[in-house]
């Protein structure tokens, strides 16, 4: 007789079925997280067409198609109409029933503006006297043409610009040597001070003339306009200087779209904010979060790999190690929260403060370190991703064989180079394992932030060219607050809501790429060490 | 008990007992291990061996809870005394594993091992010893092109034999191995005995085996344990033809063990 298969129930097919569903349900909810994200987020800076629509009432309205569904009242559509300045409001919902006619128009422009959003609406006018263009031809053309003109003349102030920042700066020194020296010894210093009064005020007395300079020259160009009137006929003047890109939507190609489009991407990853955050580029909250994430895997990483190391290879096993052990793993549970309050008490206030008490004392009750600032941030961070960091390392020494070690002993090898040679190499998938771990928890983790150091909006990169290039006491930007803050705290939040996509895009694309990188670092390690498991 | 005695032993061990913890294991041994021969110990298992054979190289310092009292004397120095630098010790006994155990390292690593933590920097010397060694262990034509490459790639036998050639890179005179063909195939074990046999020219081996046949192949000498203490030890044709106990008659001839 041929034996005849095990029956279903013996052979444990239902709970294979069971393992198989609950992995297609978790993948499930990860891929419609990330295709919403995704969809929402990159939708956003495709160059929308501009429909108009004439409306029941004689009225017309003009902007992007959003939205559309079916209300209480039958169906709508959500438009993008922007002209904040007159409308107040961005988006406006109107009643399917009352459209009597949608068009794209061709001559429909599209406005991006520094202040006030985007503005829609039609060319009717344009002032360009002394710039020396000739008009007549295509207004659209012309408002380009006088553009490209502005935005050259404007880069020769950017020297004069920068001029100021560094005065700026020099004053900055001068008040804080002067504050030094009162005090020490008002009295003694009385004419170092002096001099260096007079010196501020020739400092001062060049930076006000640069500074008249350049509002002269900018109230110069900001009396080139272009008049625009929007679907119902108002007219707006509009300062060429305001004014970021202006283009056609209903008359470019595809080609040209895209072009925009990649323009538009590089700008987010590059630029500055604007507008409480809510347009404009991601680059410092960019750099903020890496930079924060490097700083504290350069303070956890050393630190809990030497934890690691002398807990599993030195320490004497017993109640104590085990008791140590079990609280550095339950450490990974504490709330963030309470890491931020603990950086907040320890870091800011204890040891920035005492730094402050030492080091700067004239300059209280202002702080230097006694603030938050990405260095106590980065130290909250990584007090908080040490077990991490410790646990995988430990695992990564446990796992290593025994006979291994052995070895080595026996051919005259000390513990510490036994430790050096066999040891850390062996281990190293295994810390960049928590490497990863660590780096994707900072990463993404914001409340500890909010309390040691981040800002809505940093005045100045936590690196730059001005000595000592690395100022880890100033504040900084971080994609995850970024959420919060445009998400939630915005005045205007249906016009922020693509923003907050955008942001969490990238902050996903950050911790992916970080980890990716480690994970392909860790498989070179493991390719040339492990060939073979046994 | 016998005593077999040598005028001039490499190792003389005198009166060696060892506690794991509280557990006696190996319960005076008394034995002498002659030079450039091979010496077997055999026995039931659990019986000591390993043990045995980690006392001689300090390998046992490293568990924790375990006391070892007696003598050990390398060429009339005293092995078991804390003053002794057990790093030289190793080197001068060198060890091969039931498990081959290799570092996760290419080849040519695993060989100089011991060389570079003795701080050798030589690259042409590092050369001429890898040569040599691989050689010694009869190992040299499989992987001579191939010394840039990992040493987890090898085959089972081939690890073997590398563990050996890494053994006798740093010129040890006494080289101890714990079963080292209990993992192989036969025709993997037979190299590596022709191999011992090779070896004992030079070097002194002391070998723990399973293999009735094998001590009887290539051993001069037979230790043979049990219950921690030593029965019998001479020499291999005697244990093998003419044992003077009955266990160890009973233990060869497979009536237990
Ligand atoms: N680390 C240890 N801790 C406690 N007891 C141990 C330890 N290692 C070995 N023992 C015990 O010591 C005794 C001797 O062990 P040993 O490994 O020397 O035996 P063996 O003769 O080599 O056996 P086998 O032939 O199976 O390898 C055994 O009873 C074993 O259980
Ligand atoms: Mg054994």
């Amino acid at each position: 007789m041929i034996p005849s298969k095990p029956n279903f129930r013996k052979q444990g097919e239902h709970y294979v079925w069971g393992t198989g569903a609950a992995l297609a349900l978790t993948l499930l909810a990860a891929f419609t997280l990330i295709v919403v994200i995704m969809v929402n987020g990159l939708g956003y800076f495709w160059p929308a067409r501009l429909a108009h629509l004439a409306l029941a009432d004689g009225s017309f309205v003009m902007g992007e198609l959003t939205e559309e569904n079916i209300g209480p009242q039958g169906r709508r559509v959500q438009l993008k109409v922007g002209n904040r300045d007159i409308y107040g409001l961005d988006f406006k919902w109107v009643d399917g029933r009352e459209i009597t006619s949608l068009t794209y128009p061709d001559e429909a422009v599209t406005l991006e503006r520094r202040e006030n959003g985007n503005f829609y609406g039609t060319l009717s006018a344009i002032r360009v006297d002394g710039l020396g263009i000739q008009t007549g031809q295509d207004l659209f053309l012309t408002l380009q043409e006088a553009r490209k003109l502005i935005s050259r003349r404007m880069e020769d102030i950017d020297p004069v610009v920068k001029e100021m920042g560094r005065v700026n700066l020099e004053m900055e020194d001068i008040r804080l040597e002067i504050q030094k020296l009162r005090y020490q010894d008002a009295a003694g210093y009385a004419a170092e001070i002096q001099e260096l009064d007079l010196l501020s005020a020739a400092k001062r007395k060049a930076f006000d003339q640069m500074n008249q300079r350049i509002s002269d020259f900018r109230a110069d160009l900001a009396a080139h306009t272009v008049t625009l009137a929007d679907a119902a006929g108002t007219l707006k003047e509009v300062p060429l200087v305001q004014i970021m890109r202006a283009y056609r939507p209903n008359r470019m190609s595809l080609w040209e779209k895209s072009w925009l489009y990649i323009k538009k991407i590089g700008e987010l990853l590059t630029g500055e904010p604007r507008e409480s955050n809510t347009e404009g580029g991601l680059f410092p909250a960019i750099f903020g979060t890496m930079m924060m994430v490097m700083t504290m895997s350069f303070f956890s990483i050393p630190l809990g790999v030497v934890a690691a190391i002398y807990l599993s290879e030195y320490a004497k096993p017993g109640v104590l190690v085990r008791l140590v052990r079990v609280a550095v793993y339950n450490l990974a549970g504490v709330p963030s929260i309470v890491f931020g309050v603990f950086g907040l008490g320890f870091f800011i206030y204890g040891v920035g403060g005492a730094m402050d008490q030492l080091f700067f004392p004239e300059r209280l009750p202002t702080p230097v370190f006694g603030t938050g600032g990405i260095l106590w941030a980065s130290l909250t961070m990584a007090l908080m991703t040490v077990p991490v960091v410790i646990v995988s390392t430990e695992e990564a020494f446990a796992a290593i064989p025994k006979g291994i070690r052995e070895g080595s002993y026996s051919l005259g090898a000390t513990k510490f180079q036994t430790l050096l040679r066999i040891l850390l190499p062996s281990a190293t998938p295994g810390i960049i394992t928590g490497f990863v771990l660590a780096m994707a928890r900072a990463a993404g983790e914001v409340a500890p932030l909010m309390i040691t150091g981040v800002v809505k909006l940093a005045p100045a990169l936590p690196m730059d060219g001005e000595f000592p290039y690395l100022h880890l006491d100033r504040k900084f930007m971080h994609l995850g607050f970024h959420i919060y803050d445009v998400g939630f705290q915005s005045p205007n939040v249906e016009a922020a809501k693509p923003m907050v996509f955008v942001t969490t895009l990238l902050l996903l694309v950050l911790v992916v790429v970080l980890s990716l990188s480690a994970m392909v670092l860790r498989n070179r390690m493991r390719a040339r060490y492990q060939t073979r498991a046994f | 008990m016998t005593h077999f005695k040598f005028d001039n032993p490499i190792l003389r061990i005198q009166d060696l007992f060892f506690y794991y913890g509280e557990k006696e294991v190996l319960k005076s041994i008394t034995l002498d291990v002659p030079r450039n021969q091979v010496t077997a110990f055999i026995g039931p298992s659990g019986c000591g061996k390993s043990t045995l054979l980690r006392c001689l190289n300090r390998m046992n310092d490293m568990v924790d809870n375990s006391r070892m009292a007696g003598s050990m004397l390398k060429d009339g120095m005293e092995i078991n005394t804390p003053e002794l630098d057990t790093i030289s010790l190793r080197r001068q006994i060198g060890m091969v594993f039931q498990h081959s155990n290799p570092f996760p390292k290419t080849i040519y690593e695993n060989v100089i091992y011991g060389l570079r933590i003795a701080g050798v920097k030589n690259r042409q010397l590092l050369d001429e010893m890898v040569e040599k060694s691989l050689q010694g262990a009869a190992l040299w034509d499989e992987v001579k092109d191939r010394l840039q490459e990992s040493a987890l790639g090898l085959s089972g036998g081939q690890m073997q034999r590398l563990c050996i050639a890494r053994a006798i890179a740093v010129n040890p005179e006494i080289i101890l191995m714990d079963e080292p063909c209990s993992a192989l195939d036969p025709i993997a074990t037979s190299r590596i005995e022709d191999l011992i046999l090779e070896l004992k020219k030079r070097y002194t081996v002391v070998i723990v085996t399973h293999n009735m046949q094998q001590a009887a192949r290539i051993s001069d000498f037979t230790a043979f344990l049990y219950m921690g203490e030593l029965i019998e030890y001479n020499k291999t044709n005697i244990i093998f033809t003419t044992p003077a106990k009955k266990q160890t008659e009973d233990y060869i001839t497979g009536r237990f063990g």
